[in-house]
């Protein structure tokens, strides 16, 4: 039962074996289940742009792009729908770090002509109850069909026109800004004619 | 044998009885599913490092001993992150970071000083199993009661539709709740000291 003596060169040898065998074996499940989580990414992806545009048939994934927001701080993804090679509609993927918790990431849908489709809430760590209720049917409802060009996207109680969950102000107005950045995004790569 | 599974789920029980492993214990529980998740990737972490340092133990030097536990752990808990990601994608992304935490959990590195460094493999691997079980009944149990008090719910299933009492899903409803459950666990265990006097 005595252990291993303690010589330097054994202290040396047997963590040198240890690290060795344990990334040996890691290497082979990284390999193993690259594949699996990389479809399980793709298909978080498709269900969210699913969610929010409709009526597409081709693999908006394979096609994103990105484009830079207005103020040129950061970038956006671009999903485009497509039917029979016509673009459809849009899903951008927007996010928010004005968040009671971390960071808000959104993807939301346009039309070509900009109207918001649906919203779909990909992440969040917003207080369970308050701020979480950003997820429900109720709130997301007040942005379906409407187009940011002449609903204003900021919270009732700031002048615009979002009617703020109880309790999660915080929460509402950094999802209306991160539509609103997604809204901004998306017009300037019309106007551009970037879009296609 | 049996001793060495059961003592971790009443009398040694982690959570309950040893107050290990606190963190993860409030910080993830506010549902049954998710109680259940890390008390399963746990178990199977406990399960195999408490195997594989029962294994290796003769042959590693006293003054490494540590270092070479924790590279055992930290490998087994990727191979869970892994795993994870691969097939329990949401499940993954609600315990976020807790999963990697578990390297740090003071009840996987206890049991390898405690235990594993000392006993066989099979006994080693029983006593994992056993803690394991403790602390996956510890989380269940906290899950359930936080999810049916907070959400009104059961693994997800709406019991009543309306809103439950908030706080119990927010981190003081773990402390709550937590303290309550040792105080029946303490009151039960001197009811039945008392008789038996």
């Amino acid at each position: 039962m005595a252990a291993a003596k303690s010589s330097f060169l054994n202290l040396v040898i047997t963590l040198t074996i240890v690290t060795l065998v344990a990334s040996l074996s890691l290497g082979y499940v990284y390999e193993w289940t690259k594949e699996p989580i990389a479809e399980a990414q793709m298909a978080k992806q498709l269900k969210a742009i699913e969610s929010v545009v409709s009526g597409y048939d081709n693999n908006p994934v394979l096609e994103s792009y990105r484009l830079p927001t207005p103020d040129g701080r950061d970038s956006l993804e671009f999903f485009p729908a497509k039917k029979k090679g016509e673009l459809i509609g849009v899903a951008v993927k927007t996010k928010s770090s004005k968040g009671y918790s971390g960071d808000i990431w959104l993807m939301v849908g346009f039309n070509v002509n900009g109207d918001i489709q649906n919203i779909f809430v990909i992440e969040h760590k917003e207080t369970p109850g308050l701020g979480s209720k950003m997820t429900t049917p109720k709130f997301l409802q007040q942005f379906m069909g409407r187009n940011p060009a002449t609903m204003k996207l900021t919270v009732k109680k700031d002048g615009g026109d979002v009617d703020a969950i109880t309790g999660a102000t915080i929460t509402t107005r950094a999802f209306s800004g991160a539509v609103q950045t997604a809204h901004e995004t998306f017009k300037k790569s019309t106007v551009n004619g970037a879009a296609n | 044998m049996k001793e060495n599974f059961f003592k971790g789920i009443i009398k040694e029980n982690p959570v309950f009885v040893l107050l290990l492993g606190c963190c993860p214990t409030l910080g993830v529980t506010s549902s049954a599913v998710n109680g259940l998740g890390m008390g399963a990737a746990t178990a199977f972490v406990l399960v195999m490092s408490n195997l594989a340092i029962a294994l290796v133990k003769n042959v590693i030097p006293d003054k490494v001993r540590i270092p070479a536990f924790i590279v055992i752990i930290a490998a087994f808990v990727t191979v869970v992150q892994l795993l994870m990601a691969a097939y329990t994608p949401a499940l993954n992304e609600q315990l976020g970071l807790f999963i990697p935490l578990i390297v740090v959990n003071c009840i996987v590195l206890g049991r390898a000083e405690a235990f594993a460094s000392r006993n066989t493999a099979v006994a080693s691997m029983i006593d994992g199993l056993g803690m394991g079980v403790g602390f996956t009944f510890a989380l269940l149990l906290l899950g359930t009661i936080r999810e049916l008090l907070g959400n009104l719910s059961f693994f997800g299933y709406k019991l009543v539709e309306a809103d439950g009492i908030l706080i119990f899903v927010l981190a003081p409803g773990a402390f709550i709740t937590l303290g309550f459950i040792i105080a029946t666990m303490k009151w039960l265990k001197e009811r039945e000291s008392k008789r038996t006097h």
